[in-house]
C-alpha cells in the first residue's frame, strides 16, 4: 500500500508549553489511523498544523510523496485533506446540501444551483453510504446527522485524507455504530481516515495501526493487531491503569435527594420530564441510564434549579427546593458537574482561577467585606486544586479556553467536588476526557460516595453506568421506567428499557423484542 | 517575533492604533481632493490641539464627556448589553444636575457642587435601569427599548425647558445654576475644568469594580457566558439591571459636565451626540478604562483641531467627521487587521 501522507519531525511550541515535540506521522491509503494519548498530548494540535491552522515551529510534511507547504486551511483542502472538528462548523438555519456545497458552490449565473447541489449531495451519501435528507434544516438535526454533514462536507471538497477529532466523544452509542459503519465504508472507498478518540474500544474495534502521543512526544506506532486494551492504555499514561472500577459495597444511608412526579417542559415547552419519581440516599450512586434526549438533562437542569418545573416537587434532604433559586441550591448542598462544560460549566475566557470559584464567588474567602473578591484566596484555591486534580498545564492564570478538553473538565470536576456537597449530580462527567483522567474521575467519584455524598450519576455510556453505579434508574420518554441494583442490571437488559421496552416483557420474554 | 507579538494581545493595542494611522491615510485622499497638502493639514491639526498649553487644555475639555459617555458605553458592553441609550441617559442627568444647580441655592459649595454630581448619576442611573429592567423583566431587547427612552428623553427635557422650568427668557433653556454648583476652571480663558478630576477618576473606579470586586466578577460573567453565569448562581436578570444603572450614571456624569463645566444652564438639545460617540470611543478605547480615556483624547484632539485647520488651511472641518466615520469603520473591520498581521507575523 502506498503512504498518502508523512509528517516528520512536527514541533509546536505554544506559550509555556510544548504542545508537539518532533513527532513524526505516517498514513496509508485506505488506512484507519487511530491517533491516541491523554488531553493535552497534542493531538489536536498535530492535526491543526496538517489542517493549516497552525504553523509547525519544525518539521515537514509529505502528501503523496511530495513536500507540501500548508499555510492555511485552503491549501490542505487543495491538497484533498478534510477535517472534521469536534464542534461543528454548520450554518443552522440553512439546508444540509446548502451547508455541503458552502464556499464552492455550484452556480447559475449568480445564483446557488440548488437542484444541482442536492443531487451531489445524494450521488455522495449514496455512494458511501451516509444516508441523509439533503433538504433538512441543520437545525432540526441531530448531532449524529451533523457530524454526518461535516463528513460529507470534507468528501465533497474531495477529501482523500480526512481527519476525525474524537467524532465519538458527542455521539449517542447507536450513532457510534453508525459512524464506525460509515469509516469501514471510506475505507473500503480508498479514504485514509485518522480517527482521533480517547475509548480504546473504538480503536481496537476499527483502526489498522494506532499512534500514541504522551506530553507532546510520539511514544510509538503499532498495528492495531499487535496491541491490546491493556498495553494500549500503560502507552498513554506510562504507568498501568486500571480500566475496571474498585469500589466496595454502597452502605446507603438516608435519602438526600427525592423527585416526586416531576413534570418538566424545556425552553421551546416541549414536554419532557412526564412524572418522574426518583430518591438517591446517602453514600450510593444512582446511575440514570437511556438514550439522550429522554429527559435526562431537564431532569437534572430542574433539579439545579435552573430550569422551573410545571409541577412536581424535589426535596433536598427533606427540604422542598423546587422554587429555589440556582445559588440557593447550591449552598444548601448541590455539587453540579453539567453535561456541557462549554455552554454551562466554564466561561472559556475566564482564567483557570476564576473559574474554579463560579458558584463560590458570593461567600468568604472569596468575598470580602464591601463586595471586594480577594485575589489571595482564589489564587490559593487554583493553587490547591490544579494540584489535586493534576490539572495540566498548571497555570491558574491561563484562560480555561486554552486547556485541552479534558483538563477543562477536570477544573469542573475540581470546583463541584471540592466542596464536599451533600447531593452531587455528575452529567457526562468523562465526556472527551483521557483513561487516565477516567480513571481519576471514577475514583473521586467513589471517593466522595464513601465520604457520604448522595451522587447521582447521567451518563451515556452504558459502560460507565454499570461499572459506577450501585442502584440503576432507566430513563424513557421523560418517565422512570425502572430502578434496579446493578447486580441485576447488564447491558442487553439496559438496552431493552431505554428504547421502550417494559421490565416485565423482559423477564417474560427474555427481552429478544422491544415491545410496541 | 511571533511569540512575542503573541503575547502582547496585539488587537488590544496595536488595531486601534493601526486604525488611527489607516483613518489619517484616507483622510489624506480627501484633503488632496480640495488641493491640500495633507502634511500640512494635519501639523494645523496636531498644532492646534497638542501644540500649545491652551490648545491641549482644549483638547481635554472636550474629552471629558467622551471619557464619560465612553466609560457608560463599555460598562454595560461588558455585561453583554448594548447600551445605545447614553444620549438619552445624558439628557436627564444633565437636567437633574441643572436642577439642583438652580433650586437649592443657598447651599455652600461644598455640598451643593457634590450634590448636584450625586443628582446626574442618580438620574441617569434611573432613566438607563428602565432599559435594564424592560431587558430583564420582559425581554425588549436594549437596543430597541433604549432608544426608545432616548426620545423620551428629548421630549420630556423639551417640555421641561419650555414649560415649568424655562428660565426668564423666552429661549428654551433653564435659569443658571448658582455659582456653587459649578464646577472650578482648571485653566482660564479654557473652559477645562475639574470635570476632568472626576472623569479619570471614573475610569480608575470602574477599573475597580469591574476587576476587583464581586460584582465585576459576576458583570464579567454574564457577558461573556451568560447560561453558565445562570448555573454559577449569577442572576442574569439582576446583572442587567445594575449594570445598566451604573452605565446610565456614567452617562449622566457627562451630562452633568456640560451642565456645571460648561453651559451652566441646560438648554434644549444641547448636546451634540456625546452620547453616541461613546460608542465610538468605546469601541476604539477596546472597552477598557485606559484604553477610552486615551481614545477619547485623540476625538477631542480632532475637534480642537478641526475648527483650527477649517480657519487656516481649505480643508473643511468636516473632513474630522469622516475621521471619524474611518476610524470606526476601521475598528469594525478589525478581523481585516487580525488576518493582515497573522500572515506578516508568520511569513
Ligand atoms: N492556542 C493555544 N495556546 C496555548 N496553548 C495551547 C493552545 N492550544 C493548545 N495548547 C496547549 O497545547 C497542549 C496540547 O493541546 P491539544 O489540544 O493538542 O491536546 P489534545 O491531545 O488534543 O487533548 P484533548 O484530548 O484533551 O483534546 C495542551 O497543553 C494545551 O493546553
Ligand atoms: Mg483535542
Amino acid at each position: 500500500m502506498a503512504t498518502v501522507l508523512e509528517m516528520k519531525g512536527i514541533t509546536k511550541q505554544f506559550p509555556g508549553v510544548l504542545a508537539n515535540d518532533n513527532i513524526s506521522l505516517d498514513v496509508e491509503e485506505g488506512e484507519i489511523h487511530a491517533l491516541v494519548g491523554e488531553n493535552g498530548s497534542g493531538k489536536s494540535t498535530l492535526m491543526s498544523i496538517l489542517y493549516g491552522i497552525y504553523r509547525a515551529d519544525a518539521g515537514e510534511i509529505y502528501v503523496r510523496g511530495k513536500k507540501v507547504e500548508i499555510t492555511e486551511p485552503r491549501d490542505a483542502i487543495n491538497l484533498k485533506i478534510g477535517m472534521v472538528f469536534q464542534h461543528f462548523m454548520l450554518v443552522e438555519p440553512l439546508t444540509v446540501a446548502e451547508n455541503i456545497v458552502l464556499g464552492s458552490e455550484l452556480r447559475r449565473g449568480p445564483f446557488l444551483d440548488y437542484d444541482q447541489a442536492v443531487r451531489e449531495v445524494e450521488r455522495l451519501s449514496e455512494s458511501y453510504g451516509l444516508k441523509i435528507d439533503p433538504h433538512a434544516k441543520i437545525q432540526d438535526i441531530s448531532v449524529g446527522l451533523q457530524q454526518r454533514v461535516e463528513i460529507l462536507k470534507a468528501l465533497y471538497r474531495g477529501a482523500e485524507i480526512l481527519i476525525l477529532d474524537e467524532p465519538t466523544a458527542v455521539l449517542t452509542p447507536q450513532e457510534v455504530d453508525d459512524l464506525i459503519e460509515v469509516m469501514r465504508n471510506l475505507r473500503a472507498k480508498g479514504t485514509s481516515i485518522i480517527f482521533i478518540t480517547h475509548k480504546i474500544r473504538e480503536v481496537l474495534a476499527i483502526s489498522d495501526r494506532v499512534t500514541v502521543l504522551r506530553r507532546g512526544k510520539k511514544v510509538g506506532t503499532k498495528p492495531t493487531s499487535e496491541t491490546n486494551a491493556q498495553d494500549l492504555a500503560e502507552m498513554m499514561v506510562g504507568r498501568e491503569v486500571l480500566l475496571e472500577v474498585k469500589k466496595d459495597k454502597a452502605e446507603p444511608g438516608e435519602e438526600v435527594l427525592q423527585i416526586r412526579n416531576l413534570v418538566v417542559k424545556d425552553r421551546r415547552g416541549a414536554l419532557k420530564v412526564n412524572g418522574a419519581s426518583l430518591a438517591v440516599r446517602r453514600g450510593e450512586i444512582l446511575g440514570i441510564a437511556g438514550v439522550e434526549g429522554n429527559g435526562q438533562t431537564e431532569l437534572v437542569e430542574a433539579i439545579a434549579g435552573l430550569i422551573r418545573p410545571e409541577s412536581g416537587q424535589i426535596l433536598l434532604n427533606d427540604r422542598d427546593i423546587t422554587q429555589w433559586s440556582p445559588l440557593r441550591i447550591k449552598q444548601a448542598g448541590l455539587g453540579y458537574v453539567p453535561e456541557d462544560r462549554h455552554r454551562r460549566g466554564l466561561i472559556l475566557d475566564y482564567t483557570v482561577a476564576e473559574n474554579l470559584i463560579l458558584g463560590l464567588h458570593t461567600e468568604a474567602p472569596y468575598k470580602r467585606r464591601f463586595g471586594l473578591q480577594d485575589f489571595r484566596a482564589t489564587k490559593d484555591n487554583a493553587a490547591k486544586l490544579v494540584e489535586a486534580f493534576d490539572i495540566r498545564p498548571p497555570f491558574p492564570h491561563q484562560p480555561a479556553r486554552k486547556l485541552s478538553g479534558g483538563n477543562q473538565q477536570k477544573v469542573v470536576v475540581a470546583r463541584e467536588f471540592d466542596r464536599n456537597p451533600d447531593l452531587l449530580i455528575c452529567a457526562q462527567p468523562t465526556r472527551g476526557v483521557d483513561i487516565g483522567a477516567i480513571e481519576f474521575i471514577h475514583r473521586q467519584v467513589v471517593a466522595q460516595r464513601d465520604r457520604g455524598a448522595a451522587v447521582l450519576l447521567v451518563s451515556a455510556e452504558l459502560d460507565e453506568i454499570l461499572s459506577l453505579s450501585d442502584r440503576i434508574a432507566v430513563m424513557y420518554n421523560g418517565k422512570i421506567v425502572a430502578v434496579m441494583p446493578v447486580e441485576e442490571a447488564d447491558e442487553h437488559k439496559l438496552g431493552f428499557l431505554m428504547l421502550g421496552g417494559r421490565l416485565e416483557d423482559y423477564q417474560a420474554g427474555g427481552g429478544n423484542s422491544v415491545a410496541g | 517575533m511571533l511569540d512575542r507579538m503573541k503575547r502582547i494581545p496585539y488587537h488590544v493595542v496595536l488595531a486601534p492604533i493601526l486604525a488611527v494611522l489607516l483613518a489619517m491615510v484616507v483622510g489624506s485622499g480627501f484633503i488632496l481632493t480640495v488641493g491640500e497638502s495633507p502634511f500640512a493639514a494635519y501639523r494645523v491639526l496636531l498644532q492646534e490641539s497638542f501644540g500649545s498649553m491652551r490648545g491641549f487644555a482644549t483638547t481635554l475639555q472636550r474629552a471629558t464627556p467622551l471619557m464619560f459617555t465612553g466609560l457608560a458605553v463599555a460598562f454595560a458592553f461588558r455585561a453583554g448589553l448594548f447600551n445605545i441609550g447614553a444620549e438619552g441617559q445624558l439628557y436627564i442627568g444633565a437636567f437633574a444636575a441643572a436642577w439642583v444647580g438652580f433650586t437649592f441655592t443657598n447651599l455652600p459649595k461644598f455640598i451643593h457642587l457634590p450634590f448636584a454630581i450625586l443628582a446626574s448619576m442618580v438620574g441617569g442611573a434611573i432613566w438607563a435601569a428602565v432599559s435594564g429592567l424592560l431587558k430583564a423583566k420582559f425581554g425588549i431587547h436594549e437596543v430597541i427599548n433604549s432608544i426608545m427612552m432616548n426620545y423620551i428623553a428629548y421630549f420630556l427635557t423639551d417640555w421641561l425647558v419650555t414649560g415649568p422650568f424655562q428660565g426668564s427668557t423666552m429661549i428654551p433653556e433653564t435659569k443658571r445654576v448658582a455659582a456653587s454648583a459649578t464646577l472650578s476652571r482648571l485653566m482660564p480663558p479654557t473652559r477645562l475644568t475639574t470635570a476632568l478630576y472626576v472623569a479619570l477618576l471614573a475610569a480608575a473606579i470602574v477599573y475597580f469594580i469591574m476587576w476587583r470586586t464581586k460584582l465585576g466578577y459576576e458583570i464579567r460573567a454574564v457577558g461573556l457566558n451568560p447560561t453558565a453565569a445562570e448555573y454559577g448562581g449569577i442572576s442574569v436578570a439582576r446583572i442587567t439591571v445594575a449594570a445598566m444603572a451604573i452605565s446610565g450614571a456614567l452617562a449622566g456624569l457627562a451630562g452633568m459636565e456640560q451642565i456645571l463645566g460648561l453651559n451652566n444652564r441646560f438648554i434644549q438639545r444641547f448636546s451634540p451626540d456625546l452620547g453616541f460617540m461613546g460608542v465610538a470611543v468605546a469601541l476604539l478605547g477596546k472597552n477598557h478604562p485606559v484604553g477610552i480615556v486615551l481614545a477619547a483624547v485623540l476625538f477631542g484632539a480632532l475637534q480642537t483641531g478641526a475648527a483650527a485647520m477649517d480657519r487656516l488651511t481649505s480643508v473643511p472641518r468636516e473632513l474630522i467627521t469622516i475621521l471619524q466615520g474611518v476610524i470606526i469603520f476601521f475598528i469594525a473591520a478589525e478581523y481585516l487587521f487580525s488576518r493582515f498581521l497573522k500572515v506578516k507575523g508568520e511569513a
